[in-house]
């Protein structure tokens, strides 16, 4: 009898499959329909239960068992190990202990990723089912709301609350969230509308999708609360089209806060507060993350930023008064309501207050989700959590902010996390992507590619944006290919001065930070491009000067084979040659060469 | 009159990109009634014009040049703030696709774990270039910003599966596997 059932006086054991969207991509889906299948067949007496990201994206798919003993989160697991879990774990109660990344009955290898971690915002992501009301309610969900009902809170102390509370805008521009709804209150008007932004357009962060896929229930209450203080009485969630799985969950979750009553009208019993919430699918435009060019598309237009005044505040969605706040934000709201301001405030420096979360992504060894206390310093996120380097190769730079963002280089890694800070160094804190880049990523190529997203997002509204960012790429391509003049830096800095003074919205006023963070941090790759032709992190391919190494060179014929110009020669079974004259390096004989015998240079 | 007629004939030639004569084959394809439901819904809904378009162009895979006549014609909506709209946003699409869209995420993560060389492996393999459709039409080559999974970067998202930590190849062995179900089906019917 392998699978002997186990019997425990605190329930059945629990098997719990993480099914965020990077567990599905990792194949986390597989497992779960492998694991329901010998619990099936073999009539295992366990609780199968799907949970979200808890934000060890490096080790997906992840399972964990509940067992008497307590929690063992399983990481890299493929159908076969799955298995061996059920068989083992389950069926001879003796876990499998390498396979355990986290428990707190013994010290695995991965224990410096949850070491330093507050949960604040992420306190439910993966540990309750997203789709499940009851496991929110049951880990102090709606709790906040409640206290709100029950010990009759006026609006102004909700507001005073999340004032003293420190809490900044989480999406990335820092505004106090507090002030932001005082504004919003004190506008009169009988339709008061409250937004949540989650259009996470920065390519390289993922805070809010995870949010969101793992615990949307927290999204609305922290809507509710913000709905209540203001007295809006109707909520829109902007929410990408590129995440399905969050707007099923979204959706899922509304239905479910409708049939309980928590949305809908004279709710919990509080004479006058009606409240609903739509989900509005973005039809992909980063712009749109902007508040003015987000409320444009929800009224169904072009999503184009418009001047302020008069801020959302007073003249919003419709024209009527409006309130946004990002995702995150919104989660960290009922916490701060249950546990009051002070506790919040104990976590952070002085001027920025709570935690943040970060998308730690680029060359990092535990790529994932943390969420740290504000104070902490980068190298700390980098190479405490996050592992270090892949391949303990050079720690060159990590970006923050996304395209809005900038670089920032390895000796001001003891940088600490809070706005002020990282906005010293030219970069910005954003919405919490931070992507790690080691040696063989080329800073000219990393600012080229930023401005190519700039490029095709900018609305088009400011000539100085919608033709600047158009010049500055030419300018950028140029150099990567190996066209560089005397002067471009200097124009690159002349244009990008000019586009942030005459651009109307954030997008364009931010969209040269990351030139101009790498033309100051890094200038003398620039200038290798420009004037000695050549890329230092032997990445941008017309640079490079591809040869093959005689010595290992076996003459298997196979790059010649491959050469779409024919430039390379040589018999059989004797070292090839490369002509110089006609390589158009396109890097094919690099990839296909399976003895490593072309180098680059 | 006429001339507003070859205004507009200007105008749908421009939105499908194509050649009047091949717009006339794409006309007789598209059952409009399939849009009524959603017209009902939203026809008097406030900012439904993104909505409207979206579940257009979720019957067709695409925008055709009827139906944008028909929501003209059917709710209070003016073809040229239509047309804004629809080639404002990139996820409009105003040409036919194939019927399985490959996305390969070129954010920046993506982008520093050589998202480029999955874009190439794929051409290759598909024959297309980047943003077009195999002969077939079965197979759309797109680049999209972010996807999300920048941990598992490169990444790419076919239908609503996600594939992460590619490979050139092992791309390359996701289109042959997802080929080889399609035309397996195909010879069964």
């Amino acid at each position: 009898m392998i699978f002997e059932i186990k019997y425990s006086t605190m329930g059945k054991t629990k098997v719990i499959v993480g099914l965020g969207s990077c567990g599905l991509a990792a194949g986390a889906g597989k497992v779960f329909e492998v694991i329901k299948k010998v619990k099936e067949e073999k009539g295992l007496d366990i609780e199968l239960k799907k949970t979200s990201c808890i934000g060890m994206c490096y080790r997906e798919p992840l399972v964990e068992v509940v067992d008497d003993d307590g929690s063992y989160i399983y990481g890299d697991i493929n159908e076969a190990k799955a298995v061996q879990i059920l068989e083992e774990h389950i069926g001879k109660s003796s876990p499998i202990k390498e396979y355990v990344v986290k428990t707190d009955l013994f010290e695995t290898k991965d224990k410096n990723f949850f070491d330093g971690q507050v949960k604040i915002a992420l306190r439910n992501c993966g540990y309750i089912d997203p789709e499940s009301i009851e496991e929110y309610e049951s880990r102090d969900g709606y709790k906040s709301i409640k206290k709100i009902a029950a010990e009759k809170i006026q609006p102004v102390d909700v507001i005073q609350n999340i004032l003293d509370s420190g809490i900044r805008g989480r999406g990335g521009g820092g505004f106090p969230t507090g002030l932001k709804w005082k504004f919003a209150f004190n506008n009169k008007a009988d339709v008061k509308y409250i937004i949540c932004n989650a259009d996470e357009g920065d390519p390289g962060a993922f805070m809010d999708r995870s949010v969101l896929e793992g615990d949307p229930h927290s999204v609305l209450e922290g809507m509710m609360i913000g709905a209540y203080a203001i007295q809006a009485c109707e909520g829109w969630i902007y929410c990408r089209a590129e995440y399905p799985l969050a707007i099923k969950r979204l959706n899922i979750a509304i239905d479910q806060a409708r049939a309980r009553g928590y949305l809908g009208k004279n709710i919990l019993g509080m004479e006058g507060f009606n409240f609903d919430i739509h989900i509005k699918e973005g039809a992909g435009a980063f712009v749109c993350g902007e508040e003015t060019a987000l409320m444009a598309s929800i009224e169904g237009e072009r999503g184009m930023p418009r001047k302020r005044p008069p801020f959302p505040a007073e003249s919003g969605l419709w024209k009527s008064p409006t309130n946004i706040n990002n995702v995150e934000t919104f989660a960290n709201i009922p916490w701060i309501i249950l546990n009051g301001a002070s506790e919040y405030a104990k976590y952070g420096t002085a001027k920025s207050k709570g935690t943040k979360v970060f998308a730690l992504t680029g060359k990092i060894k535990n790529g994932g989700l943390v969420e740290v206390p504000m104070g902490i310093t980068i190298r700390e996120v980098v190479f405490k959590m996050g592992g270090g380097i892949i391949g303990d190769k050079k720690f060159k730079a990590v970006q923050m902010g996304g395209p809005s963002g900038g670089c920032i280089p390895e000796y001001l890694a003891d940088t600490i996390v809070d706005y002020d800070s990282v906005n010293a160094t030219g970069a910005i804190m954003g919405s919490g992507g931070m992507v790690v880049m080691d040696e063989t990523t080329c800073m000219v190529d990393m600012a080229r590619f930023f401005l190519d997203f700039t490029k095709k997002e900018s609305c088009g509204k400011c000539t100085f944006c919608r033709i600047g960012t158009q010049r500055m790429l030419e300018i950028l391509t140029r150099i990567t290919g190996g066209d560089g003049k005397e002067g471009d830096i200097e124009m690159l800095v002349e244009l990008s001065n000019q586009i942030k003074d005459s651009s109307l919205c954030g997008l364009g006023q931010t969209a040269p930070n990351p030139v101009l963070t790498t033309i100051k941090y890094f200038r003398d790759e620039y200038e290798a491009h420009i004037r000695d032709k050549k890329c230092p992190a032997k990445n941008c391919k017309p640079l490079l000067k591809y040869e093959i190494i005689t010595e290992t060179c076996t003459g298997c014929m196979l790059c010649k084979k491959v050469c779409p110009v024919s430039a390379i020669s040589g018999e059989k079974k004797l070292p090839h040659l490369i002509d110089q004259s006609m390589c158009t390096k396109c890097g094919m004989c690099y990839s296909k060469c399976k003895f490593n015998a072309i180098s680059i240079s | 009159m006429k001339q507003y007629y070859i205004c507009e004939k200007y105008f749908f030639m421009r939105i499908a990109r194509t050649s009047e004569k091949e717009c006339v084959i794409q006309q007789s394809e598209v059952d409009l009634n399939l849009m009524d439901p959603f017209i009902e819904k939203y026809k008097n809904v406030r900012g439904n014009m993104i909505p409207l378009l979206q579940h257009t162009q979720e019957l067709y895979g695409y925008i055709p040049r009827e139906a944008f006549k028909k929501l003209e014609s059917e709710t209070s909506l003016k073809l040229s703030d239509m047309y804004g709209v629809a080639s404002f946003y990139a996820q409009f699409r105003l040409k036919p696709v194939g019927r399985i869209i490959i996305k390969v995420c070129h954010g920046t993560a993506c982008h520093v774990q050589n998202a480029t060389a999955i874009t190439e492996a794929l051409e290759e393999e598909l024959g297309v270039k980047d943003g077009e459709t195999t002969a077939d039409n079965v197979f759309t080559l797109e680049s999209v910003a972010c996807l999300g999974c920048c941990s598992l970067a490169p990444v790419m998202m076919i239908g609503e599966n996600t594939y992460g930590k590619l490979t050139g190849k092992h791309a390359k062995e996701v289109i042959r596997d997802i080929r080889e179900i399609e035309t397996g089906s195909k010879c069964s019917h």
